[in-house]
């Protein structure tokens, strides 16, 4: 925070957990060293990410293939995805929203 | 940018013109919606999560109605007034606790009390010192079940001083027992509404006995508790009286709770003018705090002591949460102003809280449910406002207090005001606030 100041208790508590960057899978020279939360990643509790109440993965929290692009561009981690910078870079152009367009993406060989 | 985007919406480039920066704006407006100061136009709303805390929820209050019969005839009193709730003249409740359903009760709080270190128990009335026997006996049983228990007990008090007595004063400033008056103000005030069965006001009574409790009563604060009703809305006049002339350390002002066409209901005009006058004391009480004086306007106080800590509320107050009252019989209500309805039991001090009328009351009062609240940003101070306000007003616990929404978004508005203010000029001010063992809730 550069232009507001945390001024109440649970302000200056929020400020002090978040100002130490924590866990960061990918960190590039360069990019600010801000902490990085990829959305559904294990840092952040959010219930309904890998199996839904029946067990199933109908009723997720958020769409699976949510996992794809959270491991792929904030971690590449856990999941294997082509090489983007360098053989594949193009791999998920037709993926507008994972979500409604996770078919569309481009099957890659090596 | 937040004066512009204030008057109507901007677009990005709108605002760019005025920072240039172009990594300037986007870090400024990245950090205003992080504190949501901002947001898009027509978003998709958020919906707000509703999470029932777990039971069983420790209990940390317990205010004991003693008796259910009082020696004053406060026309506008929610207790005997036209709107009771419970028949305390013809009722099944006993008039009077006896001493084995307080020790109950005293065993009950300790119980429900959990891992809780301290257990506030809060006598209340009717007219709390016509059982002081009771409540003298009670204390001694549960300092020693609480000794037995490794557990502190606090207990506090509310009552019309009619009954004060040398020897009754001497025992509450012994046992450190927080007392609250209940006074309305100078002689003209107080005897309008707070007078005995023959019509006669009570000021003439209640003053030097009030004075001699301060003058003996040292070990804790005492604080004196207005009803503010149309006829009687002077709130400086009154604030000044009690705490200059009678020596109070704490005033603190609540609006009656009444259906609205009584005559002493308070209209909505009422509530600007309580608003304006509230406003007029807060900010003595800002120039007090920032230089370091006393000044006894808990109102205030209360409303920046939550908005340092950040409290956001799905539950108006810690009624059917951490506080319950006990009805003369020993059957556990929501709080004290439903004791003894049926309709609004939790349970008995015998058989404990009954948990699923608990979790339903909690299911169907969260602020989630409350549409009405779902777009006011004083909602999370607020909550929708008291239980008994709503169930006087509009028949149901259920309701939001839709008729003072205006007062509660001004008095909020005015104590952020404060807030910041204390903060700049004098943020030692609020260390104070950095406590973080449970508190009782205050009972009125």
């Amino acid at each position: 925070m550069k232009h507001l100041k945390s001024v109440n208790r649970k302000a200056v508590r929020v400020e002090k957990a978040t100002e130490q960057p924590d866990v960061v899978a990918l960190q590039r020279t360069g990019l600010p060293q801000t902490p990085h939360f990829p959305i559904g990643c294990s840092l952040v509790f959010s219930p309904g990410w890998e199996a839904d109440r029946t067990g199933g993965t109908a009723g997720l929290c958020q769409p699976v293939e949510r996992d794809l692009f959270d491991c792929h561009i904030g971690c590449y981690w856990p999941a294997q995805v082509p090489d983007q910078l360098n053989h594949a870079p193009d791999w998920t152009a037709k993926c507008a929203a994972a979500q409604k367009d996770w078919r569309k993406i481009d099957l890659i060989f090596p | 940018m937040l004066q512009s985007v204030s008057t109507r919406p901007h677009t990005r480039d709108e605002l760019s013109a005025a920072v240039g920066d172009a990594a300037e704006l986007d870090a400024t407006l990245a950090e205003l919606a992080r504190v949501r100061a901002i947001g898009e136009l027509d978003a998709p709303e958020v919906p707000q999560p509703k999470i029932i805390p777990l039971a069983p929820f420790p209990l940390t209050t317990m205010v004991l109605n003693v008796t259910n019969q009082c020696n004053l005839s406060c026309e506008y009193c929610y207790e005997y007034g036209e709107d009771k709730i419970v028949d305390t003249e013809n009722g099944k409740q006993p008039k009077f606790m006896s001493e084995e359903t307080a020790r109950q009760s005293v065993d009950f709080m300790l119980r429900e009390s959990g891992s809780n270190k301290v257990a506030h128990v809060t006598f209340f009335g009717g007219e709390t010192l016509l059982n002081f026997p009771v409540l003298k006996k009670t204390i001694a049983y549960a300092r020693a079940r609480g000794a037995e228990l490794g557990k502190e007990v606090d207990f506090s008090l509310t009552t019309n001083a009619t009954l004060l007595k040398p020897d009754i004063i001497e025992f509450l400033a012994d046992e450190r027992v927080g007392v609250t008056i209940s006074i309305d103000g100078p002689k003209d005030v107080q005897d309008k509404f707070r007078v005995f069965h023959n019509g006669t006001g009570s000021y003439d009574i209640v003053a030097p006995k009030i004075k001699e409790l301060l003058k003996r009563h040292r070990s804790r604060p005492i604080g004196a508790r207005v009803t503010l009703t149309s006829g009687t809305m002077d709130v400086k006049r009154i604030y000044q009286h009690l705490t200059e002339e009678i020596g109070f350390w704490e005033v603190g002002f609540a609006p009656v709770t009444t259906s609205p066409n009584r005559k002493h209901a308070i209209s909505e005009s009422g509530y600007d003018e309580m608003l304006g006058q509230f406003r007029d004391l807060a900010y003595d009480f800002l120039e007090a705090s920032v230089a370091n004086r006393h000044h006894g306007f808990s109102n205030v106080k209360e409303t920046i002591e939550e908005l340092h800590k950040g409290v956001s509320k799905a539950f108006p107050c810690g009624a059917g949460l951490g506080l319950l009252g006990v009805a003369t019989d020993g059957d556990v209500a929501l709080c004290h102003r439903f004791a003894g309805s049926d309709s609004h039991k939790f349970g008995t001090v015998r058989d404990g809280i009954d948990r699923d009328a608990q979790h339903a009351f909690l299911q169907a009062h969260h602020i989630a449910n409350k549409t009405d609240c779902s777009v006011c940003w004083a909602r999370p101070l607020c909550s929708g406002g008291c239980y008994h306000e709503a169930h006087t007003r509009y028949g149901e616990t259920t309701h939001p207090n839709l008729h003072y929404c205006d007062w509660i978004r001004g008095w909020t508005d005015v104590c952020l005001r404060i807030y910041g203010e204390l903060s700049e000029r004098n943020p030692g001010f609020l260390t104070q606030f950095d406590r973080d063992e449970a508190e009782a809730e205050k009972v009125s």
